[in-house]
């Protein structure tokens, strides 16, 4: 199936060679990383991860978001979901592949990584995740080839894969778990040091994740006519709706518990996120309330079905929701865990023009991964006429 | 039951085998028996204890120059770099009682207490979160108490400096060779991308010497073995009224401050 990437039209090359400039932007970066180490970033002692490690755990959930797909289609044999079941299953691919690229970019011996596997250690949250990714990758590529392979010679798939599958669904909820536990086990943050963080971590990856989808098969229908169904749309974007709904809930308990019981160290990130801490407001306290005030739009934009049945409104309404989840999750959960510091001062964290250009640079090369296999997924399913 | 000549035959042969197996291995536990006399010789001056352990007699360390004589100690012996920006490297360092004692004791401290500067280094703790989530093992508690670091295994992943609740670890970002002055050729400089931190001056313990910081400290820093009552650390935690940074997190510090 590979061969369908061989016969495009310009405008897939130009968009192709487009995302290549970007990433060679990024690559070059990146060369420059290795060649000083990670001083050219924004990091410091005191906040010593940053943009990377939040754009990694960001793709996490959108990677384990397939699973919103997945689990209705196969345990509740939703039919509707079936045409579109391989974007998500491909979109996984390319989010893990990103999860990989940032945790590499992040590391000072990337040369050295082996060693997680040559020494391998248990007691590590980093050695199950590093597992975890792994396994996600082998299973949600070998569900998709072989349920494409099937569809593309109009059989069923072998029965064996439905193993595969149901063991997805589990798979999907582990990655996103796992990664929540890296920042959850640790006796020093605060901000992290809460038994929800798991559960925050998988309601907004299943809010952004099939929001991220969702408008990228928007805007595929735009381009090449491939039609989901318009009943797949508005079930999808109940799921988002509520699993939303579910992530501004779970925050809200941490903004509780953290004022109700009147604990500094419970409060400080937070106060530090929205209105600065000990004199030190950031850069990221406008972000934040942004997130805030984007969040809530979303759900106005989503609960009431008149907005959410309305095409026009919906690209506008999950556009909201994604940034609104980004800020959250791919800035402030990071900033927020290291700021205050383990001395209860502060360190601004703020990231530099190169640590910007790797990040971006990732960017492009999963959405080039996920441009070549949703372009033969939509290939195979022209041919085998299940477009 | 009947044994066929080819069934006969091949259950002689793995009876062989087994035999044979059994004598070499016989042989080679003898050989490490005898290896187990031949330790490795360390001078015979190292000093040990099965857990080493530190205390701070705050009241001790006033003027500015106590403090900087225990840093310059430290520092120029381990080679660590004075880099001038957020993403610097140190060991053992000074900071006011608010950011070393987080967890705060008393609203109205006498003020000589609270305006005072205290060192802070890695605190060798029991339970060690840094050595908990390390995905390479590159970090390690010895037998005798120790958190230490291995150079060259350390990927950079950085998840020990999130993991520390005492911000005692540091990352070289880039390289830390231009920021050295003079360099300790007895003592190994990093690379950029890896990890490092106080090691209790494990090098010198080997040797028979005192930690650096405790030796530049004339008496204000004593260290010893935590679990020999008649060892100098016990006796003056036996003595007096000494605190640990951060006590509610379970980590269980070797560093103990009289204050």
């Amino acid at each position: 199936m590979i061969e369908k990437v061989l016969k495009g039209s310009p405008a897939f090359y130009i968009w192709l060679l487009f995302l290549g400039g970007i990433a060679s932007l990024g690559v070059f970066a990146y060369i420059f990383q290795l060649k000083y180490g990670l001083t050219i970033t924004g990091m410091s002692r005191d906040v010593s991860w940053g943009l990377y490690i939040s754009q990694f755990t960001y793709f996490v959930g959108v990677a384990a978001s397939a699973v919103m797909l997945v689990l209705p289609a196969y345990f509740h044999h939703y039919k509707k979901f079936k045409k579109m079941i391989i974007l998500g299953e491909f979109m996984a691919i390319s989010a893990v592949l990103m999860c990989m690229l940032f945790i590499v970019t992040d590391m000072g011996q990337p040369q050295r990584m082996l060693n997680v596997i040559l020494h391998p250690t248990p007691n590590s949250i980093m050695f199950y995740d590093m597992m975890v990714l792994m396994g996600y990758l082998f299973i949600n590529a070998l569900v998709g080839w072989v349920t494409l392979e099937a569809e593309r010679h109009d059989v069923e798939p072998p029965k064996w894969i439905k193993f595969f599958i149901y063991l997805s669904v589990v798979w999907a909820f582990s990655i996103h778990t796992v990664t929540a536990f890296l920042y959850a086990g640790l006796p020093g943050r605060h901000y992290w040091l809460t038994a929800i963080m798991a559960a925050r971590f998988l309601s907004s990856a299943f809010a952004s994740g099939p929001a991220i989808l969702l408008l990228l098969v928007i805007a595929l229908r735009r381009l090449t006519g491939f039609d989901p169904g318009r009943e797949a749309i508005q079930t999808l974007t109940k799921i988002i709706t509520y699993a939303m709904a579910i992530n501004v809930f779970f925050f809200l308990l941490e903004v509780f518990t953290a004022f109700y019981s009147g604990m500094p160290g419970h409060q400080h990130p937070l106060t530090f996120l929205f209105v600065g801490h000990d004199g030190h407001a950031s850069w990221v306290v406008g972000w934040m309330w942004t997130a805030a005030v984007l969040a809530i739009l979303s759900l106005c934009l989503l609960i009431p079905p008149q907005f959410r049945d309305n095409e026009r409104v919906l690209p506008w309404a999950l556009g909201i929701l994604v940034i609104a989840s980004w800020i959250d999750k791919g800035l402030g959960l990071l900033i927020g865990g290291f700021t205050p510091n383990p001395f209860e001062t502060v360190t601004i964290y703020t990231p530099t023009f190169p640590e910007i250009l790797v990040t971006v640079g990732v960017y492009a090369i999963g959405l080039m991964v996920l441009s070549v296999l949703w372009k033969i997924a939509l290939d195979v399913k022209k041919e085998a006429g299940t477009f | 039951m009947s044994t066929t000549r080819r069934q006969f035959l091949k259950i002689a042969g793995l009876a062989a085998f087994g035999l044979g197996t059994s004598t070499a291995l016989d042989a080679a536990t003898a050989d490490a028996k005898d290896m187990e006399g031949a330790k490795y010789d360390v001078g015979g001056k190292h000093l040990a204890a099965k857990r080493w352990a530190m205390v701070i007699d705050t009241r001790k360390l006033e003027s500015r120059e106590d403090f900087e004589r225990i840093i310059h100690a430290c520092h120029s012996i381990h080679n660590v770099p004075s880099i001038p920006t957020k993403q610097e490297i140190k060991w053992i360092w000074t900071d006011k009682y608010d950011h070393v004692f987080t967890d705060d004791m008393s609203q109205h401290l006498s003020p000589a207490v609270r305006e005072k500067d205290y060192l802070l280094l890695c605190n060798h703790c029991e339970n060690p979160p840094c050595v908990r989530v390390c995905p390479t093992k590159a970090t390690f508690k010895r037998a005798d108490g120790i958190v230490v670091m291995d150079y060259h295994r350390c990927i950079g992943c950085r998840f020990c400096m999130a993991g520390c609740p005492y911000g005692a670890r540091s990352f070289n970002f880039g390289d830390p060779r231009p920021y050295l002055k003079d360099v300790n050729p007895a003592f190994p400089t990093r690379m950029r991308g890896v990890v490092e931190k106080c090691t209790f001056c494990s090098e010198r313990l080997e040797v028979g010497l005192l930690p650096a910081c405790v030796e530049a400290s004339n008496g204000a820093i004593l260290f010893g073995d935590l679990d020999d009552p008649n060892s100098p650390v016990r006796k003056a935690l036996a003595e007096n009224f000494s605190i640990r940074r951060k006590p509610s997190i379970g980590t269980q510090p070797g560093v103990y401050y009289i204050v």
